[in-house]
């Protein structure tokens, strides 16, 4: 990349419309682009803590975050090895701590899963590896850390420490019941068995020390977020990390999300714009405001981007609202208004470069699928402060939060439905989320338009229409 | 704000081109914009910890963080108040614990200081309060805590705790020896008296504890923020705080901040576009790449926009940089490419809207400054984790981070002068910030507008181009 001397051409990449230098007509080793955090060592997060502290939750969740803001992101759960390799769970002996035969398997199992992290990290352009096991003892958590720094990753710790007998009881009742560990077992056994499980590790546990771990780095999340101990935050992607598990919480809510009524330029099939409500669009926030007072929904927080559609779709609720810029709808540049007839008509090229990438794809002086994220970034911060939250947005940008919420890869984002006139009720429940999808009950046009077959360049216009809702 | 009933009508703001609720032909109790933070209550922050341990230092420096952002803040130091009320500071001794007369006076400021806290928060719109004193004792803490319950504030302590003797050494250096209170002192009078002064606080310093202290919220900051113990984050702003504490260093380092080389349109008087640099930006860049050669900086960071010309430029460097597409210019919106003398002939309304509030003034279909701001946060968050930084920007930007650095309010921060191929070299020193401006000697148009004497909307076109920079 250093190249002294003078100035390399720039070209600009037809897809992402981002200026890259080139060498002989060919793309020279690019400049960075800041997608978010440029990790230049991998990072092995390593989750600590006793059974039913929550690891497993914040492993997935954790996983699902980086990967949705851009940062390849793997989680490896050592329990799964366990299960995989020892077909059938007995019981809680299996973790006695002078089982030889259980240890044996355990440590087994726990070096496989370091050799899956080494592979993603160090082979498959992995950037996180999360490594989810109790990693109680100092002893087993100095093993990992070499692992690391052999392989040249920087290591972070994440303990979760928890005394209090409610939280862990909900847990066991919310995550372990359904575990296949329990799939024969009545909830009482199940509970029994595992509440001796958890003594099994009690003994040996030596939890993250201010003073014996002083040099390494890590974040103690104590009784589920109510304190934390921040120690030697090394880096951006550690700093983001800390910052998320600093704002996500437990409390059960819901997240509603929807689109704006329909509207003046959706009934003539047009992108963008800042047009007004349909009259059908009329009806459907009037039908909003009707679904919203029957859930009856304890302190509701009402959300619309600074669009007059979802501003208007907000007013029917006759609630206190916030207007957020960054959720407007993704800026079509030059195509604003147009319909995809005219943007085949007008810019053929464009439109197959969109088929063929549609989340990198950015618009000539518009945005980009991949730039909504990290426009939303904030939002979905937030949202996980929050508690139960209406959502009044647009449907590229309901597409990104959808994808947030159920881990869509980038790939499927794009093709989410969220058609109008429909709210999405969204509620986590065990390690993900449960959705609900209510059509509020008024015709609105269809606005989702397929990924055509035909996406090369050369295609007719016929192919590249094909799949266009039909509008007025 | 809650209309229950018929949903109002909407009405478009001209100056910041947001929707707005109206009744009767006026804009009714508007929807909350979501600037960044809505604080609902006022926040009192409560600083503490021994002298020199760089309360002040973070008073200040956060104080101007959240005004940057958007959220009124004030810092309020006791020993400000003490000098005023003590005209001439003579020793230690005044600090001793059992100075009857000086603890009088110390509690009498103190209160002052609270009184006017009050005001600032209950009467003057403030939304936050940085209370910067000692308050070593849970006794003093107490006092406050119970007038910020009884006045309706969200308290929030932050204590910055250091025993590393050449931190204290290296701040007492810094920032007291040119203190008001030693200035007939030499230096080594004044370390003398301060090492004393800290003494008289030590036998009554009550930490924050993790037991006692367990139902307030507060970040307690160890050794520089090698650690954080951070408890009970209540609210957003309150987590934006605590993010905030945890990525700002006291690494000396310096930031530099140029544009990009005069561009093709900047010679025609033309704003915006993604035109290529013009023969003399050419010039500027390998100037640059020079100038950089010659300051010899350690692990420099190289950073620009997506636009052309900033990464043209950073191209002459030679050195590997990152592109940040937040760092783009403002976005004109319709009034991309126009010279001034177009948007006038064009848009005469929005052309003096604009020189009304250039702050706050959107675009059609574009950004204001306003926005910027909202963009540019995580370039701020950033080049406070970083060291030595050169970012390669654009006028409305460069203003924006400037204004950050300088401290200088909205109504100042469009008219900041940031000429063309000039670079700032910012170095932190005591609590602000020395600024160095290098013209690296290379001619360039001037683009600096300033705000013209008359600026309503029925102005004479004359008028309104009278302070037009010349151009092709």
């Amino acid at each position: 990349m250093a190249a002294a001397g003078a100035a390399r051409e720039l070209t600009q990449n037809p897809l992402q419309k981002t200026w890259e230098p080139y060498d002989n007509g060919l793309p020279a080793g690019h400049s960075a682009q800041r997608g978010v955090c440029m990790t230049n060592c991998p990072t092995l997060i390593v989750m600590v803590g006793l059974p039913a502290r929550g690891k497993t939750y914040i492993s997935k969740k954790l996983t699902r975050y980086l990967n949705w803001i851009g940062v390849p992101t793997k989680e490896f759960n050592v329990g799964q090895y366990r299960r995989d390799l020892v077909k059938k769970y007995k019981s809680f002996e299996f973790f006695l701590p002078d089982n030889e035969e259980g240890l044996k398997i355990r440590k087994q199992c726990a070096l496989a899963a370091l050799n899956d992290v080494r592979q993603y990290l160090s082979e498959e352009n992995g950037h996180v590896a999360v490594f989810d096991a109790t990693n109680t003892t100092r002893e087993r958590r100095e093993t990992i850390y070499k692992f690391g720094e052999e392989n040249g990753y920087k290591t972070f710790f994440v303990e979760s420490v928890c005394v209090d007998p409610e939280v862990i009881a909900a847990n066991i009742v919310q995550v372990k019941l359904g575990s296949p560990d329990y799939v024969d077992c009545s909830n009482d056994e199940a509970t029994e068995d595992f509440m001796k499980r958890i003594e099994c590790y009690k003994n040996s546990y030596e939890t993250l020390d201010e003073t014996l771990d002083k040099d390494l780095s890590y974040i103690k999340i104590m009784d589920v977020g109510r304190s934390y101990l921040v120690n030697r935050v090394m880096d951006h992607i550690q700093s983001r990390i800390v910052y998320y598990l600093m704002n996500i919480h437990v409390t059960p809510r819901s997240i509603y999300l929807c689109r704006h009524g329909e509207s003046e330029l959706n009934l003539k099939g047009r992108i963008g714009g800042d047009p007004g409500l349909s009259v059908r669009g009329k009806e459907f926030a009037k039908s909003l405001a009707q679904f919203i007072n029957e859930q009856n929904i304890k302190d509701l927080k009402v959300w619309t981007s600074q669009m007059k559609r979802t501003i208007q779709t907000a007013e029917a609720l006759g609630v206190p609202y916030e207007q957020w810029k960054v959720l407007n709808e993704i800026d079509a540049g030059v195509c604003e208004e147009m319909t995809y007839e005219e943007i085949q008509e007008n810019y053929p090229l464009e439109f197959a470069l969109r088929d063929q990438d549609k989340y990198r794809y950015r618009y000539p002086k518009g945005e980009s699928y991949e730039d909504l994220v990290q426009r939303l970034e904030p939002v979905i911060m937030e949202l996980e402060r929050q508690e139960n939250v209406l959502v009044i947005c647009h449907q590229a940008v309901m597409r990104c939060l959808l994808a947030y919420f159920l881990d869509k890869p980038a790939e499927q984002l794009p093709y989410l439905k969220c058609p109008l006139h429909t709210v999405l009720k969204l509620t986590p429940v065990a390690y993900g989320c449960k959705v609900e999808s209510i059509f509020l009950n008024v015709e609105a046009v269809n606005t989702h338009r397929d990924k055509p077959e035909n996406v090369g360049v050369n295609r007719s216009r016929e192919e590249a229409l094909r799949t266009v809702p039909t509008h007025l």
